[in-house]
């Protein structure tokens, strides 16, 4: 039965992305794919929970390295993403002109 | 601290993500919309580390050296190097998932079918995220070459490493348990990996767009499958809205050059018609100009479009278009940027840049807005654009470009077009764009040329 519910969950959120990101500018492709890239390194949730203290040898390294690779997908590409559109501004240029 | 809490807390974490999305909309709340979505991130952490009978020392290892690394690189990575950057990102999350459902696996080979069949995808999926990823890292940073690489046989041996691994995975999906179970999802990993490379090599540089945002996609598929495997609905949701994204932009870029993404990612793209068509392009008298003749131009105009390419990321030329920009603003000169949605090698590349260059947003225009009111721009700056721009897209049934949307700057009453040399952009053919009438080629690396430009302004 679970795996049904799973699913269903499954299903909703992809329906859910597809309605958020049509609305997406194209000016914002690139923020959008390094800040979804971000959230994609969710994985870091599960191999957190999966570290187990009683967990074999092997699994202990794996989840380690998985746990790795995950942050720094997830700090990464959050950092990445605010310095990006930070950048992002409106036309007011006549207080901000030595911001170089 | 209990699993129910864990839960409900993950909830909010879900709708942090969405929120987060929701706020990408608009580039006015898109910053908060990013903390919003790694707040909900922190959140997740944070309550995932209360649970109990976690193994700190090996979570305190991983997370410190994650997060250093993604540190460092996050604020040293120029904003041209982007693509590759979030390529590489994109690849780390494939590979956890990789090894997430191994390390899962190897824990409790006692699976249902179920299971088995989400630990195969998470692993197969992540496995080929990660090596196409690198693959596409090292075309987009110029590590590998960024030509189509195509060999004898290439859609053969795809097609035979996925049998294979289809039918590993069947056998496993069966036997999770055993030995034999075990040396078959140690192939099926090996096989991911090499099928990230050999699906990816053949596909050649300016189809980078769609590629990353395919292996964006990915990335979330991977993730959404791991989250199956330990019944974890953050996982699946956040996987899910990240899988989403990546196929939407994947169309968008497609349509964009009006391919079907099986063509993108099969026919080797360049490969072919540059041999063809170097005798039968279009030729004529080329028009060069000066830096002075360009400057007389310019000068002279009411309204100037600038349409930048991924010539103006590799001359890292964003920031004295801008100040170019500028000095026309101050001779009363309307100046806007046109921006292609394949142009550069990822989507929105050349808006990142611009940006990067304090454009405003609100100067940026879409291709589907200027070209209705191309006939009345003065003058068209090309800069390092080419396919984007060529009007054989428009009039040449025999292109291979032919139906692709473009920038129609041959509408303009003049084009100037900066340019290395003659060669024939990515697409291996010649742009008719150059031998009209209206076009002036301004020949030398954009960002001298521009530096040339912006001197004869400052210089009466």
């Amino acid at each position: 039965m679970e795996s049904v519910y799973l699913t269903f969950v499954f299903v909703l959120a992809i329906f859910l992305g597809f309605e958020l990101i049509s609305k997406v500018p194209s000016t914002l492709h690139t923020p959008l794919m390094s800040g979804s890239n971000a959230i994609s390194g969710i994985t870091l949730i599960g191999a957190l929970a999966s570290l187990h203290s009683d967990n074999l040898v092997f699994s202990a390294i794996l989840g380690t390295l998985a746990v790795t690779f995950a942050t720094i997908n997830v700090v990464g590409g959050y950092v990445v993403t605010n310095r990006m559109l930070e950048m992002f501004k409106k036309k007011e240029k006549k207080e901000q002109g030595g911001t170089k | 601290m209990s699993p129910l809490f864990i839960n409900f807390a993950y909830i909010f974490s879900g709708a942090l993500f969405i929120l987060g999305l929701k706020m990408l909309s608009s580039p006015s709340t898109a910053r908060r919309g990013n903390l919003f979505s790694a707040l909900g991130m922190f959140v997740a952490i944070v309550v995932t580390l209360l649970a109990q009978g976690l193994d700190y020392k090996w979570i305190i290892l991983g997370m410190a050296i994650g997060t250093g690394v993604g540190v460092v690189a996050a604020v040293r990575v120029e904003m041209t190097s982007m693509p590759e950057m979030v390529a590489l990102f994109n690849g780390f999350g494939g590979i956890s998932s990789l090894l997430l459902a191994w390390a899962e696996y190897h824990q409790h080979p006692e699976m249902s079918v179920f299971i088995a069949i989400v630990a195969f995808l998470s692993a197969f999926i992540g496995g080929v995220t990660f090596t196409g990823s690198m693959v596409a890292f090292g075309k987009l940073s110029g590590k590998i070459t960024q030509k189509a690489v195509v060999f004898k046989g290439q859609h053969l041996i795809n097609a035979a490493i996925l049998v294979t691994a289809l039918g590993a995975a069947a056998l496993f999906c069966m036997t999770p348990a055993s030995g034999f179970g075990y040396t078959l999802f140690v192939i099926i990993v090996l096989v991911a990996l090499g099928f990230g490379v050999t699906s990816t090599i053949p596909i050649g540089g300016a189809d980078m767009p769609v590629v990353i945002s395919l292996l964006n996609s990915y990335s979330g598929l991977a993730a959404c499958a791991a989250g199956f495997v330990i019944s974890n609905t953050i996982l699946i949701v956040a996987g899910a809205l990240v899988g989403a994204s990546g196929i939407i932009l994947t169309k968008i870029m497609c349509k964009a050059m009006n391919r079907s993404l099986s063509n993108v990612l099969f026919s080797g793209f360049g490969t072919k018609t540059a041999a063809h068509s170097e005798g039968d392009g279009p030729q004529g008298e080329i028009r060069p100009a000066t830096a002075e003749d360009v400057y007389y131009i310019l000068e002279a105009a009411d309204s100037v479009v600038f349409v930048p390419g991924y010539g103006l990321a590799v001359a890292q030329a964003q920031h004295v278009v801008k100040e170019l920009g500028d000095l026309l603003e101050a001779n009363d000169t309307e100046v806007s940027y046109a921006i292609h949605p394949v142009a550069g090698r990822m989507p929105g590349h050349m808006n990142v840049l611009l940006a990067e260059a304090n454009v405003p947003y609100d100067q940026l225009v879409e291709m589907d807005d200027i070209n209705p009111r191309m006939d009345m721009v003065d003058v068209c700056v090309v800069i390092g654009a080419n396919d984007v721009v060529n009007p054989a897209a428009l009039d040449d049934e025999s292109s291979p470009i032919y139906g692709m949307p473009i920038i129609e700057t041959h509408r303009a009453k003049t084009v100037i077009v900066l340019k290395r040399s003659m060669n024939p952009g990515f697409a291996g053919i010649q742009n008719a764009l150059f031998f009209a009438e209206n076009a002036r080629m301004y020949f030398g690396d954009a960002k001298a040329s521009i530096q040339d430009l912006v001197a004869e302004f400052k210089g009466d």
